[in-house]
């Protein structure tokens, strides 16, 4: 499996959240994520503007096999969407740490929120503890 | 308990996502399922499908007895080792299985049914057959290997002995011919020519083997999902079962009403045909972005549908499925995705045929 990068947080549900030096975060799924719906054909982003609230759903990635929700790791504004999905949503697939980022937010409430988070070791520790 | 073919070992070393499939425990992909569509697409990939079941029935009234069985007229099998495509239906008219049968000499054919259905098809076949005097033996000492694509058939053939070769080259589509110890059957199951190869276990290893050299590409269960749905052809369990006839399945061509034959669930049919059928399977395409998805309510103008088998077509590169709607829908239907109504168009199926998107699709 594919090293998980240090500065990212995770939820259970495996999406990943980067907080970036201007204070944004970036989101996305994991690795193990993409690989478990094997190849992706459609992303349903959310709209900039929206406002998304931590734990709820707000994308959506589609595989051959599967539809499976994206729930918002932090609440808060959304900035951007990666618009590049709609034509190449394998990007994901490819890289999901990097060039398969979902969206922007601007956070309201990331200071407790993150709180709630699992660092690298700890996802990597529940990814293994759903394989058992 | 979960039922291994003897490829099992050869679909782990190639390090295939495993997935149960109807009891048994097969590859859903090897890596990329759209990657492994494209190669049966444009050159040749192969599948495991020794988890099917191969009954050979024997008896000097097997014919007869299979007029009985099947909805499909055995009669059209007038030429040794022609197959034909069949639903197995009971007494109201639902199909119990739909099924290949060979022709091999008047007192033996050969069948080929699903695997998920196994228990029930055999108990079934055995219960009819005692009036016929008909033997039926289960043939689990046999292997099954599809082998399918443009470039399938010369693959195959490189790997045979001269005089099988010449034999499998001359073979028409579905029909089938022996040699060299293999079944070779020009049929299939994903829109491309090719052929189903039923080998000895003890061999199915080495042949596998051969293929992957041949550069034939392993294609698991998520692939042959995607390829049947664009060739137009129905999934079991999915798109019909015993709650529904073959009207109601799209499978009117496999019904063979011709006057004399007695087939079982032919009175109920016949009923339902002369009363009106009020529930038809049609092909959808949806152009705009999203995937038609198994048990999707279909909004159309005379009333709800639901779709049976829907998936992203990797070749046509938007999402086609298989739906039953009320009688009569043929325009304004939309599909209900989480909530939102989506347009799709009723098309003519199948989908893609020989590597190619149809006409009007």
């Amino acid at each position: 499996m594919n090293e998980i990068p240090g500065d990212l947080k995770f939820m259970k549900s495996h999406e990943w959240a980067r907080v970036e030096d201007n204070g944004n975060v970036t989101i996305g799924i994991s690795d193990h994520a993409q690989g478990l719906l094997g190849d992706l054909v459609y992303v349903e982003l959310p709209s900039v503007g929206d406002e998304v609230k931590a734990g709820t759903a707000c994308a959506v990635v589609e595989s051959v096999k599967a539809a499976s929700d994206v729930y918002a790791p932090v609440s808060g504004e959304v900035l951007a969407v990666n618009s590049a999905l709609g034509d190449k949503p394998e990007t994901i697939n490819e890289d999901a740490y990097g060039e398969g980022w979902i969206f922007v937010v601007k956070p309201s409430n990331l200071a407790e929120e993150s709180e709630e988070l699992l660092d690298p070791d700890a996802y990597a520790e529940s990814i293994e503890d759903d394989e058992h | 308990m979960t039922n291994k073919t003897i490829l099992n070992d050869a679909h782990r070393a190639l390090g295939a996502k495993m997935v149960d499939f109807g009891g048994w425990d097969m590859p859903l992909n090897y890596g990329s399922q759209i990657e492994e569509h494209h190669a049966v697409r444009r050159d040749a990939g192969m599948f495991d499908v020794s988890h099917m079941t191969v009954v050979d029935l024997h008896g000097t009234r097997t014919r007869d007895f299979l007029r009985h069985l099947f909805a499909n007229s055995v009669d059209k099998l007038k030429t040794r080792g022609k197959a034909l495509y069949s639903c197995m239906l009971n007494e109201r008219g639902g199909v119990i299985d739909d099924l290949i049968v060979y022709f091999l000499s008047e007192d033996f054919f050969r069948v080929v049914v699903n695997a998920a259905t196994h228990d029930k098809d055999l108990a079934w076949i055995e219960k009819q057959a005692r009036a016929f005097e008909v033997q039926v033996a289960e043939r689990a000492d046999l292997a099954m290997i599809a082998v399918q694509g443009p470039n399938a058939r010369a693959k195959v053939q490189s790997l045979l002995s001269p005089a099988t070769r010449e034999a499998a080259a001359k073979v028409g589509k579905f029909a089938a011919v022996e040699g060299d110890g293999l079944f070779i059957a020009r049929t299939g199951y994903t829109g491309e020519d090719g052929y189903e190869i039923i080998v000895a276990e003890k061999d199915a290893v080495a042949l596998w083997s051969k293929l992957k050299d041949a550069d034939v590409a392993p294609a698991g269960l998520g692939a042959r999902d995607t390829l049947r749905l664009e060739a137009g052809m129905n999934l079991y369990g999915q798109d019909m079962d015993e709650t529904i006839t073959p009207w109601e399945a799209g499978l009117a061509w496999t019904v063979s009403l011709e006057p004399g034959r007695d087939f079982i669930g032919r009175a109920a049919i016949e009923k339902q045909k002369a009363d009106g059928v009020s529930r038809t399977l049609v092909g959808l395409v949806m152009d705009e972005k999203g995937v038609l998805r198994h048990g999707q309510r279909v909004a159309t103008p005379q009333g709800d549908g639901e779709i049976l088998s829907g998936t992203f077509s990797p070749t046509l590169g938007k999402a086609i499925a298989f739906a039953r709607v009320p009688a009569g829908a043929n325009a304004g239907v939309e599909v209900d995705i989480r909530g939102k109504l989506v347009p799709v168009r009723l098309v003519k199926y199948p989908f893609v045929r020989d590597g190619k998107a149809c006409e009007g699709i």
